[in-house]
């Protein structure tokens, strides 16, 4: 009897830590975190189960946080507005290391090697390299001053073949194009005079072409990234907020922009319009109409369709672009204050932050039904682990 | 998950408002004041920091402020700054929203109404 009892408390054990075994390996390809943006906290979500796996607490000011995955796509680096930089261990959902890096922060990216992570800073403004493993310091680059002799807001920091990163200036209005290929000595090649403010920039998914949008006059500032010697030059002169511009009461981002099937899909500025441009000659091709001023355009992985977000007001609505006739296919109302979109990493499913819903919901792309919705209070960026494979992201 | 309540610091304020609403003729009401906060942390915030700690726009705090004329932060708000990303918010926000407001971020309300 009582030897009965034991033989199944070990049986039971044992059950158990092969329970336990199984939960710990697993993959984090469909894998990624939701920004809970006002609470300062990471949920960790599964985008085959479509649902919430863990919560990690603790990063503080998440607004306008934005998120880059380590090489093996385990750990997200995590920057936020107070300047912290945190290490989150997806898997076992917990912060792995946290440094407060300057004063505000926007965001960063992980070298092509996966050893430096780059975080682009406001204030002060400049670029500082860490160790991705142990987020030791490497490297503090300040930024060159702007017209008010303080260092400029960096922006549209992103990672670019041959272990380099590339960056714009919004008071100095200048790209900088790092070599990190040694970390403790990165040598800056600064492009000057590229355009009055910078506001993002990116880097093409082929990793060829840098682009910079301008706040302050019309036009993008072109790198190629093949040939910086050649320079940055300027295209796209119809691009920006014009003669009259209109007012813009959120910048446009610029990280999702949608490169795909050899067309660049921009939110215009101010305007109620999405561009459609070639990207052999960087020349304009279409405009299509839509219901509000464009935040992100993002195309599908299979660049069939291309989906925006909108500025306030009119952030409760999401369109659908046909890629094929660059006319608008649908017109949705997800939820109220549709902040972020995030394809699952072949495009079935697109996620969707409804900020004052306090949801995430889960649309399937080809039915455009909606399939799960997730509780996340107040919801802002969606990132899923698929980003570390991709360059500029 | 439930949406988050509103912080005491509101309600009291709040009443505040409404002690003082014959002194302050126009005031928003309540229901106005909680949407103008929101507006601020989210849509204000989205430039200028949810913590209004500054971002692409400069830091909205008491400090930052303190030097600034009321009538001047109020014409910011409605009519924007020209040839920066300040855009006007004349079209979403009365004179007297826009009054609120100025009025909350020199105080420095900010924090509680996360
Ligand atoms: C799209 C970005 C953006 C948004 C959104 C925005 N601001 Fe601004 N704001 C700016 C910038 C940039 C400046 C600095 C303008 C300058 O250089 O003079 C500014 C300046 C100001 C100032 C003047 C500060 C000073 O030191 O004189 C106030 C007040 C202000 N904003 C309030 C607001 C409020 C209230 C809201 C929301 C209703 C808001 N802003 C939304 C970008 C923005």
């Amino acid at each position: 009897m009582r030897c009965v009892e034991r033989f199944s408390a070990v049986l039971a054990a044992f059950a158990l830590a092969v329970a336990a075994q199984a939960a710990d390996l697993r993959g984090t390809g469909d894998l990624g975190v939701v920004v809970e943006r006002a609470a300062g906290r990471l949920q960790i979500v599964d985008t085959t189960a479509r649902k919430a796996l863990s919560r990690v607490d603790g990063l503080g000011d998440l607004s306008h946080a934005s998120v880059v995955f380590s090489r093996d796509a385990r750990y997200a680096f995590v920057f936020g507005r107070d300047g912290g930089l945190t290490k989150v261990d997806i898997l076992e959902a917990r912060i792995v290391r946290r440094v407060i890096q300057a004063g505000n922060s926007i965001g960063g990216a992980v070298s092509q090697d996966g050893r430096v992570v780059a975080a682009q800073n406001y204030a002060p403004g400049g670029i500082k390299l860490f160790d991705a493993d142990t987020l030791e310091l490497l490297a503090d680059i300040p930024a060159t001053s702007g017209a008010d002799g303080k260092p400029s807001k960096v922006v549209g920091l992103a990672d670019a073949p041959g272990r380099r990163f590339v960056a714009s200036l919004f008071d100095a209005g200048e790209i900088w194009v790092i070599d990190a290929r040694n970390p403790r000595a990165p040598a800056v090649e600064r492009h000057r005079n590229v355009g009055r403010q910078p506001y993002d920039g990116l880097v093409t998914p082929d990793g060829r072409w840098y682009l910079a949008g301008l706040f302050g006059e019309d036009g993008l500032a072109l790198l190629d990234l093949w040939h910086t010697e050649r320079g940055v030059r300027r295209v796209l002169p119809d691009y920006g907020r014009g003669e009259e511009p209109l007012p813009v009461y959120k910048m446009p981002h610029l990280r999702g922009w949608a490169i795909a099937g050899g067309y660049a899909w921009l939110p215009a500025i101010g305007r109620h319009e999405v561009l459609v441009v070639d990207t052999r000659d960087w020349r304009e091709v279409a405009r299509v109409p839509v219901a509000g001023q464009p935040v992100f355009v993002i195309a599908r992985p299979d660049a069939r369709q291309v989906w925006v977000n909108f500025a306030f007001p009119d952030s409760a609505r999401v369109q659908v672009i046909d890629a094929e006739t660059r006319s608008v296919a649908a017109t949705l109302s997800p939820g109220r204050a549709i902040l972020h979109m995030e394809f699952t990493p072949r495009g079935e499913e697109v996620w969707l932050s409804a900020r004052d819903d306090d949801r995430v919901v889960v649309i399937d792309t080809a039915t455009l039904a909606t399939v799960a919705s997730l509780p996340v209070a107040g919801p802002s960026g969606i990132f899923f682990t698929s980003r570390a494979a991709r360059i500029g992201f | 998950m439930s949406r988050p309540g509103i912080p005491p610091v509101i309600i009291a304020a709040a009443a505040i408002a409404f002690a003082s609403q014959a002194a302050m003729a126009g005031e928003p009401n309540a229901t106005r004041q909680r949407e103008l906060s929101r507006l601020l942390v989210h849509e204000c915030g989205a430039c200028h920091g949810m913590q209004l700690r500054g971002g692409l726009g400069p830091a909205l705090t008491p400090g930052a402020l303190k030097d600034k004329p009321s009538e001047s932060l109020v014409a910011t708000i409605l009519s924007g700054r020209a040839g920066t990303a300040m855009p006007p918010w004349q079209r979403f926000l009365s004179e007297d929203d826009a009054q609120w407001l100025a009025a909350k971020l020199v105080e420095g309300g900010v924090d509680a109404v996360r």
